[in-house]
């Protein structure tokens, strides 16, 4: 974890500061009169863990669907690679190189865990139509690689031994693993993950912090999620989000002492107790 | 696995597709015994199943894998019997150049509804194919000119050729008759259907058809196209319809608007459901039941001491009875039921014992919706 001062540098300096990998800008969103988010910024930067924190209802999954192109910014920009992107569609990310996990898992029901991974890894797929009605040479290698990238997402994740069980058979933090191995084996330069912690325990939230450590060696995360142990622990940069607004931003030292922060955020969480799963 | 299995497995082809050709083969063994040890009636009546089975395995895969539901099948292979009609008459090209074309036409409609239809859901969806199903024989009767009105259009079956009566007389001493021979075409383009359907349903496009039904917005962040794999996955279906249209042209030998009405289509939906939504074996089984089970029906009750008029109107009675049956003690159709059979049996087996072996190199072809009964 780094101090406050050297995120400090991190953030202002001009020698090793990298450009953002992905940027969100200015973002807003109105639903009726209803003003979801409002001039909303966050920057994750390569190879950095950024959290999304704020009480229910601060609108850090509407964020999250801006971010995938399921809802459509009534201003603000998205940029990607230093690039802004126009016209955001969802089925383009995993080509880009984003992936996300859903709060609902979204985990395909009629499909074994193998298979639900393999569709995460389609994206490589090279066969076309024709090789697959004919069940060409072609299309079985093209299937043996998807099957060898979904068992490496599967081994991390630690689900291989579930391949050939359907998800609903699944205890839920399986659950879980399987919908963030499906995620993984897009093999993403950016994984969005939306509330990751809900549901688990309290071991298991710790493995999954270190897990989400872990990921930084090869791509950038942007986590939303409600456990602060788990943000605080695992997060380089954290946003603060309240009734739409960022109210702070920074390294958890500096969101975690932001007094707009306790205020909005922690001191709830701490009036609540342990409320929270 | 039990010992048994295993080691027959090792005599069975790796590849998915060798696996697939190996049992049509065995498949298209059965069919020639049956055929050749069947009177003509009943090979017309196998014939019959034929085309209701092809069509049917074309609907499973778009109802059962890819969760669009369709009404307007029936439309779909009167687009294909009036196509062979057309081409066949005076013998202008040999049948199976009909039967592609036919493919291919129907293909082509199932491309201007699969892209309306991708946008729908539910009941819209099964309204807008509704009105397929009504509209399309109407098409036959406005242009009475070219394609005969209410009358329809005479086909001209084909007739086995020399050489195949010769080889089939060579093979099992058996007579070519015309049924016979229709019986063949329709068998014939029915495992080469069910072949290339298992195919795709094993391998990657089945998986994401599949997806594509359980949840859209995952598939979607998975980098799926919804909407192109709608629009495929109906367009399959639909060269299934156009086949089963032509051969139900040559071996009814008409293609007329009274025999493409609504009750094709939900003839059709109800084999599929019956059979278990998803599995071509289920689709199969469906159709026999579709084909068979009336007139077996109709038997008993004569046989019974009722009047034909009442026996024959026993028929519709069972099969509904039959059909309001499965849906409520087995939703998930026929095959459903071998399925949870074999499942509890696995599960009976492997109580007791270390936990199963890791199942990654289970193919995709074995997992029960994609499986072939």
């Amino acid at each position: 974890m780094t101090s406050p001062g050297v995120s400090e540098t991190r953030y202002l300096g001009t020698r090793t500061d990298p450009a953002p990998l992905f940027a969100a800008t200015g973002v807003t969103v109105r639903f009726g009169g209803l003003t979801a988010l409002d001039d909303v910024s966050l920057a994750a930067l390569p190879r950095e863990v950024h959290g999304v924190i704020g009480p229910n209802g601060a609108g850090k999954t509407t964020l999250f669907n801006v971010c995938c192109g399921f809802v459509r910014p009534d201003a603000g920009t998205l940029s990607w690679r230093g690039r802004e992107i126009g016209d955001l569609r969802p089925h383009r990310l995993a080509g880009m190189g984003i992936a996300r996990t859903l709060q609902g898992l979204g985990l395909f029901r009629g499909l074994t865990v193998v298979e639900n991974v393999m569709v995460g890894a389609d994206r490589f797929h090279r066969s076309g139509f024709l090789s697959g009605l004919f069940a060409l040479p072609r299309s079985t290698a093209d299937e043996r690689r998807l099957r060898e990238r979904a068992w490496h997402a599967m081994s991390e994740a630690g689900v291989a031994g579930y391949a050939a069980a359907y998800p609903g058979s699944l205890p839920y933090p399986v659950q879980k693993r399987v919908a963030l191995a499906r995620a993984l084996a897009t093999e993403p330069d950016l994984l969005l993950l939306d509330e990751p912690a809900s549901g688990l325990g309290h071991d298991e939230i710790e493995e999954l912090g270190a897990f989400v450590r872990g990921l930084t060696e090869r791509m950038a995360v942007i986590l939303v999620d409600h456990h602060m142990d788990l943000v605080m622990s695992a997060c380089d940069r954290i946003t603060v989000l309240d009734f739409g607004r960022v109210v702070a931003a920074g390294s958890p030292g500096e969101v975690r002492d932001d007094p707009a922060v306790i205020d909005a955020y922690l001191g709830e969480a701490a009036d609540r107790g342990g409320e929270h799963d | 696995m039990s010992a048994p299995t295993a080691a027959a497995r090792r005599f069975l082809p790796s590849s998915v597709f060798g696996r697939n050709l190996l049992t049509v083969l065995v498949a298209l063994v059965a069919v020639v015994l049956v055929l050749e040890l069947t009177s003509p009636f009943r090979n017309s009546q196998l014939a019959t199943m034929s085309y209701y089975a092809i069509a049917a395995v074309g609907l499973t895969v778009l109802t059962g894998l890819n969760g669009q539901i369709s009404l307007g099948h029936g439309a779909l292979m009167a687009v294909g019997a009036y196509t062979t009609g057309l081409l066949l008459e005076n013998e202008a090209m040999p049948f199976p150049v009909a039967m592609l074309a036919a493919m291919v036409v129907t293909a082509v409609a199932g491309i201007v509804v699969g892209a309306a239809a991708a946008r729908l859901h539910g009941p819209y969806l099964a309204g807008a194919t509704l009105a397929l199903a009504v509209g399309v024989p109407g098409i036959a009767i406005y242009f009475d000119g070219l394609l005969g009105g209410e009358q329809g259009l005479r086909i001209s079956s084909p007739t086995p050729p020399d050489w195949f009566a010769d080889a089939m007389y060579f093979l099992t001493a058996g007579e070519m008759t015309s049924a016979r021979y229709l019986a063949y075409i329709g068998w014939g383009t029915l495992l080469l259907v069910v072949l290339l359907l298992a195919n795709l349903i094993a391998g990657r496009y089945g998986r994401i058809w599949r997806a594509v039904r359980d949840d859209e917005i995952a598939a979607e962040l998975a980098g799926v196209r919804l909407g192109r794999m709608r629009v495929l996955a109906f367009v399959v279906s639909a060269a299934c319809a156009g086949l089963a249209g032509a051969v139900l042209a040559m071996v009814v030998r008409l293609a007329a608007p009274s025999g493409f009405t609504i009750v094709l289509s939900l003839a059709l939906l109800t084999a599929v459901v019956v059979g278990g939504l998803g599995s071509l074996g289920g689709a199969l089984l469906g159709s026999a039941l579709l084909v068979f089970l009336p007139p077996a029906v109709t038997d008993i009750g004569t046989d019974l001491g009722m009047s034909g008029v009442q026996a024959a109107q026993l028929a519709p009675f069972v099969y509904g009875v039959v059909l309001v049956v499965v849906m409520l003690a087995a939703p998930g159709g026929v095959m459903g039921i071998v399925r949870r059979l074999r499942h509890a049996g696995r599960r009976a087996r492997g109580r007791g014992g270390p936990s199963r072996p890791a199942a990654g190199k289970q193919g995709v072809g074995a997992t029960d919706q994609g499986g072939r009964g």
